[in-house]
């Protein structure tokens, strides 16, 4: 086991009687690239905010490299952050806005330069020196403000919401050169969002976060295929759920609509007779029977949508709905509303939300 | 609209009217020193007398000592009450609008009760004393314009997000303020420091009462005895302050530009 850079441990935020953040704990190993990903109010820019010195924690510790920061001021931590509103300096050029941390911390003016002309190097924009930030672009300005975070070389870097403010072309691009820039530095990160999609592109460990708490942590893959909690599956991708009922806990036999499924291994001392949330992605869907798919049950179509080189096909089974995707091929045309349809899956690919 | 547009016009006009003709009024009897003619003299005079030098630069340094400490007093308390005191701006903003609903002459009074030369904090005791108690009274008299020209500068930029980058990055207290707050409200602080001149420039209750040699005092002292000179310096102190007000205008210019509102 690798020693953690960055621990927060046990650490909880409260404003008077409201808590925000309730007995977080997290280990980041060094040079990995760590989301803080939920819903607005889940507290992942509280911990964040903490980590940089911000907040202060009401309870737990922060250690960095072995030693104590939960106390110090956020000048004294060498941590670099990019907030989502940039926060360049208006009054200073793009290589005065990198060099400000490097004069704060002493460095003399060739080394200062030399540092600032590296750095446009790394975000490409090497043209950009003289240029004021209301001379750029969204997507220039932040990355003027992520090599203004990096160039005094942090131990830890912090991103807010970076990719928030711009536009959906700009973010993909922008993300991409962020993680390809972080592994190349090779510096902790610690990168909060809203958005599943950016969280699970680009991470090497997704905190999810709900309520104040860390809901599960681990590898976009483990998220994504192994939601810990029904909260998870429904955050993170698209998610079909179904009412299921216990028939046989010894034997892990589950009633859909009237289908038996068997989940055994899965039920998590259900009794028969209890009530289960089932889900399934769509993509563990398959439209008729399929081999390699021991589950299936039978509905009837209730919309198709044609998008090009997918189709989005919902089938009403019992009183739940499915939708699943299959790719559109030109020698078959797709299914018409009203038909009678079997889905089938892998009973391994069925979730039991708790 | 144009029917609209032709009273727009019409109400220009007069206003324009009601405040030119006077000022072109004065301006013209200025000019009337030398029977018959028209010339300058009255200025040659009023400007050639060493009392007016005297006091005007005097009112022009009370003026310098008294914006720096405006600048002091007022910067560092709005930029504290936008990051960290929001809930006190209502009350802090009240505050600063007290010089302009007690009388002048109510807070000189004041002074003279509380620093008299047998208070403990004897200022009236000594010129340099009476000088400082000056400039303390024309900063309280400047704060609402000081206050609210900061104020409205901070409000332009992010100065949370702003301080939070600059801390990150290493940076202390006094390297926040003078290295990234001021300079982004240097035009804010420019157009309260004109303001405050303009004040400071024409002020006579304070100015008299203290018995200081300012230029407001020897306003009214040439008014009370000359004719044609006080039109004349009546002129003189409305260029003063227009020529601050432009100063003001062109400085704007250079302000330094938001992102988000490049114009």
């Amino acid at each position: 086991m690798v020693e953690p850079f960055l621990s927060i441990q046990h650490v909880r935020k409260s404003y008077g009687t409201n808590t925000v953040v309730q007995d977080f704990s997290l280990d980041v190993e060094p040079g990995e690239f760590v989301s803080f990903l939920g819903p607005s109010g889940c507290g992942k820019t509280t911990v964040l905010r903490m980590v940089a010195g911000f907040e202060e924690p009401s309870a737990g510790k922060i250690v960095v490299a072995g030693k104590d920061i939960t106390r110090l001021k956020p000048n004294q931590r060498n941590v670099g952050m990019v907030f989502q509103a940039y926060a360049l300096f208006p009054n200073l050029t793009v290589a005065q806005n990198i060099a400000f941390g490097l004069k704060v911390g002493g460095m003399n003016k060739p080394d200062a330069d030399r540092r600032v002309a590296e750095m446009l190097e790394i975000i490409k924009l090497p043209q950009m020196a003289e240029r004021y930030p209301y001379q750029l672009s969204g997507g220039q300005q932040q990355r003027i403000a992520l090599a203004r975070a990096i160039a005094p070389k942090p131990k830890l870097l912090l991103l807010d919401e970076p990719l928030s403010a711009l536009d959906a072309k700009v973010r993909v691009s922008l993300r991409e050169e962020i993680r390809s820039i972080q592994k190349k530095l090779d510096i902790t990160t610690i990168f909060v969002t809203h958005d599943q999609e950016e969280a699970l592109s680009i991470s090497d460990r997704i905190a999810v976060m709900y309520g104040g708490k860390a809901e599960q942590v681990g590898t976009p893959f483990e998220i994504y295929n192994r939601p810990a909690t029904k909260f998870v599956a429904n955050f993170v991708g698209t998610l079909n759920v179904l009412e299921g009922t216990v028939t046989d806990a010894a034997a892990g036999t589950v009633r859909v609509n009237s289908e038996q499924v068997s989940l055994k291994g899965k039920l998590n001392g259900s009794k028969s007779g209890d009530t289960l949330t089932l889900a399934l992605r769509p993509e563990a869907i398959s439209l008729g029977r399929q081999p390699g798919r021991d589950s299936s049950l039978s509905g009837e179509i209730s919309e198709v949508h044609f998008l090009g080189s997918v189709i989005r096909v919902r089938v009403g089974i019992g009183g739940n709905t499915v939708s699943l995707d299959t790719f559109n091929s030109p020698a078959t045309p797709p299914p018409a509303v009203g038909e009678k349809a079997e889905i089938s899956f892998s009973s391994d690919d069925m979730l039991v939300l708790h | 609209m144009k029917s609209g547009k032709f009273w727009a016009w019409v109400v220009f006009a007069l206003s324009a009217a009601y405040f030119f003709i006077p000022l072109l009024a004065t301006f013209e009897f200025s000019l009337r020193l030398r029977r018959g003619v028209h010339s300058f003299d009255a200025y040659q005079i009023v400007l050639g007398d060493p009392r007016f030098q005297a006091t005007f630069m005097y009112s022009v340094i009370a003026a310098i000592f008294t914006i720096i400490l405006g600048v002091l007093v007022v910067v560092p308390a709005a930029y504290w009450i936008r990051l960290r005191l929001p809930q006190l701006r209502p009350i802090v903003e009240f505050i600063t609008l007290l010089p302009l609903v007690i009388p002048a002459i109510v807070i000189v009074f004041g002074y003279i009760r509380m620093y008299g030369s047998n208070s403990p904090l004897p200022f009236l005791a000594s010129d340099l004393g009476a000088s400082s108690l000056l400039v303390i009274g024309y900063a309280t008299l400047s704060l609402p314009y000081m206050y609210r020209a900061v104020d409205t500068g901070l409000r332009t930029i992010d100065v949370r997000t702003l301080t939070e980058a600059a801390q990150i990055l290493g940076a202390g207290w006094s390297t926040i303020i003078t290295k990234v707050i001021l300079p982004n409200v240097l035009i804010a602080v420019l157009s309260g420091a004109f303001l405050t001149f303009a004040i400071v420039i024409g002020e006579f209750t304070m100015a008299s009462l203290l018995n200081r040699p300012a230029f407001g005092p020897y306003l009214q002292n040439i008014g009370a005895n000359r004719a044609y000179e006080p039109a004349a310096l009546a002129i003189i102190a409305f260029a003063i302050t227009w020529g601050c007000m432009s100063l003001i205008q062109i400085l704007s210019r250079f302000a330094p530009k938001s992102a988000n509102r490049p114009n």
